[in-house]
C-alpha cells in the first residue's frame, strides 16, 4: 500500500474509475492538460485521453447542466467546480434539475453525477475562495453531500459517489489536501506522511456513503464533526482533558443517525463543530435531531461551535475559523454546566 | 431511426502550442486597419457588422481616421500611468514572494486598457472592473499607499481586512467593488447604466469581462438587458488569450471572434488592438459618444495577451510554451506608446529613463509607508471590523459573537 496525500488519493480514485468504466468522464475548468488548479486531475488526460478528461468553459451553470444531460444519457460525469464558492452560479441546475429529475420523471431519467469541489477556509482565500456551502445542499432533498476528512476515506468515498446512481456533491476540504490541519495556524504544517489514514490501496475499494466513523472512543461527551473539523476536534479534545467521543460524519446526506444517537445516548453530552457560519448551518439540523432522539439522555444543552455569522474575512481568517481553543471551551462548558 | 454514415465524435478544442512546441499566433486573423475606417458614432448597427471581424489599430498603422488626436501631454500621462502600473505590479509580486501578502495578480501587457479607458472617460462614469485593470486607479492617482495597505491587509486597509488583496473598491474614483466571482458584475454595469438613463443623468458605465468569462451566463444576460433597454454602457471583453490554463478556444474562439458575440444582440461590436493605447482610446471614445447620445451599448473586444501568470499561484510554463510571450504579435503597449511619442518628437529615451526612476522612487516611498504600518499577519484592522458591514446595523448575532471573543 502506498502513502498518499488527499490530492493523490482523489487522483487515484478518478484514475481507477476512468480505467474501469468507459462511461465515466471528467470535465471542469483547467482540469485537462493542466490537471486542475489543485492538481487533483493531474496526469489523467495524458493517461486516459482528451475525451475522458477535458477543460470546460468558465460556466458553472453550463457545466452542471451538461453533466445532467450526460447523466440522463447514461454516462457518469464527474464535473469539477474549481472552488465550492462557484457552485452557486450552478445552484439552480443542482436544486431544480439534478435533485429532482428522478422524482419528477417517475424514474425515467436520473442524474448520476458527482460534482467535486474544493471547499472551506484556512488558505487566505478571502470571501469567495473559502466558503462552506454544505448546509444549503443538505436542505435540498435529492442531493447527497459527502465530505471526507482523510486520504483513505477520500478515495473510497469518491469511488462510492461516482458509482452511486444519485447526484452527489463531493466537497474536498482543501486545507487537508496536503496534510491534516488541527487549526493551530501558528505551528508548522503537518503532512499526511506517517498518518495511518494516508495508507491508501492502489486499486478499487469503496467507503459506503452514509456510514459515519468513530474516530475516537470516549465516555463523557460526543463531538460531531466532518472534514477539516475532525482534526480540529482531536486537538480540542486533547486541550480540554474531556474524554470525548469523536464522530466523523463523512457524509451529511445520507446521515448516519444511528451512530450519532448511540453515541449521544451513551455519553449524554453533544458538541457540534463545523466551519460554516453557525446560524442556519448544518449544526442546527444535527442539534434538532439529537434533541428529538436523545432528549432524555442529555445531561447538558447541546453546544454548537462554528464560523461566525459574517462572510469569510480575509485578514481575520483565524478569528473566524473555529479552532481547538473554542472547541475545548465548549467541551468544558458542557461538562461544568451540569 | 436512421443510422449515421459515420459515428458521432466529440470535439475537444486544443491550443496550437503546448510546452515544448514552437510558439504560434497564426490563428489570429488580423484584417489590416484600413479595412475598418472610422464610422460616425451614430451609424446604425446593421452598417457596422464588419467591425467584429477587423482589428482597429492606430499606432504604426497610419490610420488617421481612428487616431484620437490626443495632445502629447495626455499621451505622456497615459505612458506614465502604464509604466507606474507595471512597476507597481512587479513590486507587489515580489512582496508576495517575500510573504508580505497572500495573493497577487498582474496585468502585464494589458496596461493600455485600464489606463486609456480611465483617462478617456469622465469622472462621474463608473467602471465595473476585473482584477486586471488596476491601471484605472493608478491613472486617476488613487494613492498607491492605500492600494498597498489593501494588499497587505494591514491596519490601514481601506476595505478593513474583509476583502482579498487587489479586489479594490474605490467609488470616488469610478471603481466599483470587485467580487471574486468572475463575470458577476457585468450585469451590474448594465443596471447602473440603466439607472443613469432612468434618472436622466449623464454618466455612462463601463463593464469589463475576461474572454474566458464570456462563457458565464452573466455575460449573455448583461448583453440582453443592454440591448433591450439601450443601456448607456460600454461592455468590454479583454481577450488576453488565456483563462488560467485554458486557451481562448475553450470559450468559443475557434468559432468566431468575441466582438462578434454582439451581433446576435443587435449591438455594435468593435474588435480593437488592446495593446495600442490610441486605438483603445479611440474605440472607447466612439462607444462613449454613442452611449451619451442615447444610442445604447457597444461591445468592444480588446485583443491582448496575458504576459504573466494568471496569479501568484500560477506557473504558465506548465501549459504554454515558455517563450510564448515573446512571440505575441501585437507588441508591448508601453513600448509602443513610448516609441510613438519619440517618433512624433514628444519624448526621448532619456526622459523615459528619468520617468522610470521617478516612478520607482514614488513607489518605494509608498511601499515603505505601508510597511511601516505592517504586512499580512503583522498588522490588521481591529477584529471588531470582522462583524461590521454585514448589515447596516449590527444584529444580535454579531453582538453576541463579538462578546464571545471578548470585544
Ligand atoms: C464564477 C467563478 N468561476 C471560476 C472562478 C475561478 N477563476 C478565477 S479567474 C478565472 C479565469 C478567468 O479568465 P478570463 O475571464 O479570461 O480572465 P483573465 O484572468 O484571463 O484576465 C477562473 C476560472 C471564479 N473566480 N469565479
Amino acid at each position: 500500500m502506498a502513502t498518499m496525500t488527499m490530492i493523490q488519493a482523489l487522483n487515484s480514485a478518478l484514475d481507477v474509475k476512468l480505467g474501469d468504466d468507459p462511461d465515466t468522464l471528467i470535465f471542469g475548468q483547467d482540469v485537462g492538460y493542466f490537471g486542475g488548479v489543485f492538481r487533483v486531475t493531474d496526469g489523467l488526460q495524458k493517461k486516459h485521453g482528451m475525451q475522458r478528461c477535458f477543460d470546460a468553459p468558465i460556466s458553472e451553470g453550463g457545466i452542471i447542466a451538461t453533466a445532467i444531460g450526460m447523466g440522463a444519457y447514461g454516462l457518469r460525469p464527474v464535473p469539477e467546480i474549481q472552488f465550492a464558492d462557484y457552485i452557486l452560479p450552478a445552484f439552480d441546475q443542482l436544486v431544480s434539475e439534478a435533485a429532482r429529475l428522478r422524482y419528477r420523471s417517475n424514474g425515467e431519467f436520473w442524474a448520476p453525477i458527482t460534482v467535486r469541489s474544493p471547499y472551506g477556509g484556512g488558505i487566505f482565500g478571502g470571501q469567495t475562495h473559502s466558503q462552506s456551502p454544505e448546509a444549503i445542499f443538505a436542505h435540498i432533498t435529492g442531493l447527497k453531500t459527502v465530505i471526507p476528512s482523510n486520504p483513505f476515506d477520500a478515495k473510497g468515498l469518491l469511488i462510492a459517489a461516482i458509482e452511486d446512481d444519485d447526484p452527489v456533491i463531493f466537497l474536498e476540504p482543501k486545507r487537508l489536501y496536503n496534510g491534516p490541519f488541527d487549526g493551530r495556524h501558528d505551528q508548522a504544517l503537518k503532512t499526511w506522511a506517517g498518518d495511518p489514514t494516508a495508507e491508501v490501496p492502489e486499486g478499487h475499494y469503496t467507503v459506503p456513503l452514509g456510514k459515519a466513523a468513530i474516530v475516537r472512543q470516549g465516555s463523557e461527551a460526543t463531538i460531531l464533526a466532518y472534514g477539516t473539523m475532525v482534526h480540529v476536534a482531536k486537538a480540542g479534545i486533547a486541550d480540554s482533558g474531556v474524554d470525548a467521543e469523536l464522530i466523523d460524519l463523512r457524509s451529511i446526506v445520507p446521515l448516519d443517525v444511528d451512530t450519532i444517537v448511540a453515541s449521544v445516548t451513551k455519553t449524554g453530552r453533544c458538541v457540534i463543530l463545523h466551519e460554516a457560519s453557525r446560524f442556519g448551518g448544518f449544526g442546527g439540523e444535527l442539534a434538532a435531531l439529537v434533541q428529538e432522539r436523545c432528549f432524555w439522555a442529555l445531561k447538558s444543552p447541546i453546544e454548537r461551535v462554528a464560523g461566525w455569522d459574517t462572510p469569510y474575512p480575509h485578514a481575520f481568517e483565524w478569528d473566524y475559523f473555529p479552532g481547538p481553543g473554542r472547541l475545548a471551551k465548549a467541551l468544558k462548558r458542557t461538562m461544568e454546566n451540569h | 431511426m436512421t443510422d449515421n454514415a459515420v459515428p458521432l465524435r466529440l470535439h475537444i478544442p486544443q491550443p496550437v502550442a503546448r510546452p515544448g512546441d514552437a510558439s504560434r499566433f497564426d490563428y489570429l486573423s488580423f484584417v489590416p486597419g484600413a479595412a475598418v475606417q472610422r464610422p460616425e458614432f451614430d451609424t446604425p448597427e446593421p452598417e457596422l457588422r464588419e467591425f467584429p471581424y477587423g482589428l482597429i489599430r492606430v499606432i504604426g498603422e497610419d490610420n488617421a481616421a481612428w487616431d484620437p488626436g490626443l495632445d502629447p501631454e495626455m499621451m505622456r500621462s497615459g505612458l506614465r500611468a502604464m509604466l507606474q502600473t507595471r512597476l507597481f505590479e512587479d513590486r507587489m509580486f515580489r512582496a508576495h514572494r517575500q510573504g508580505k501578502t497572500s495573493f497577487f495578480m498582474k496585468s502585464t501587457g494589458e496596461e493600455a486598457i485600464g489606463v486609456a479607458q480611465s483617462l478617456a472617460l469622465a469622472p462621474g462614469d463608473m467602471c465595473f472592473p476585473t482584477y486586471r485593470v488596476q491601471g484605472w486607479l493608478i491613472a486617476r492617482d488613487y494613492p498607491l499607499e492605500d492600494m498597498i495597505n489593501q494588499i497587505y491587509s494591514n491596519e490601514k486597509d481601506p476595505l478593513k481586512g474583509r476583502q482579498l488583496p487587489i479586489l479594490y473598491s474605490a467609488r470616488d474614483y469610478g471603481f466599483y467593488s470587485l467580487s471574486g466571482n468572475v463575470g458577476s458584475r457585468f450585469g451590474h454595469a448594465v443596471g447602473w447604466a440603466m439607472a443613469s438613463a432612468y434618472k436622466g443623468a449623464c454618466h455612462i458605465a463601463l463593464g469589463y469581462i475576461g474572454e474566458g468569462t464570456t462563457a458565464e451566463g452573466d455575460f449573455h444576460e448583461a448583453l440582453t438587458f443592454a440591448s433591450v433597454y439601450r443601456a448607456p454602457a460600454i461592455l468590454v471583453i479583454t481577450n488576453n488569450q488565456w483563462a488560467i490554463s485554458s486557451f481562448a478556444g475553450i470559450a468559443g474562439a475557434e468559432q468566431t471572434t468575441f466582438a462578434a458575440k454582439a451581433l446576435a444582440y443587435g449591438l455594435p461590436g468593435l474588435r480593437v488592438d488592446g495593446n495600442d493605447f490610441l486605438a483603445v482610446w479611440a474605440a472607447t471614445k466612439w462607444a462613449a459618444d454613442r452611449a451619451r447620445a442615447n444610442l445604447g451599448a457597444t461591445v468592444i473586444e480588446f485583443v491582448t495577451y496575458r504576459v504573466a501568470g494568471h496569479s501568484t499561484s500560477d506557473d504558465p510554463t506548465k501549459y504554454r510554451p515558455a517563450d510564448e510571450p515573446s512571440h505575441w504579435p501585437l507588441g508591448d503597449p508601453i513600448e509602443r506608446l513610448k516609441v510613438h511619442l519619440i517618433d512624433v518628437g514628444e519624448w526621448s529615451e532619456e526622459r523615459h529613463a528619468q520617468l522610470e526612476s521617478e516612478l520607482t522612487e514614488t513607489l518605494r516611498a509608498a511601499q515603505r509607508a505601508a510597511e511601516a504600518i505592517g504586512t499580512l499577519g503583522k498588522s490588521k484592522p481591529s477584529v471588531a471590523e470582522m462583524f461590521e458591514g454585514v448589515f447596516k446595523e449590527l444584529d444580535w448575532r454579531a453582538i453576541e459573537q463579538r462578546r464571545e471573543i471578548g470585544i
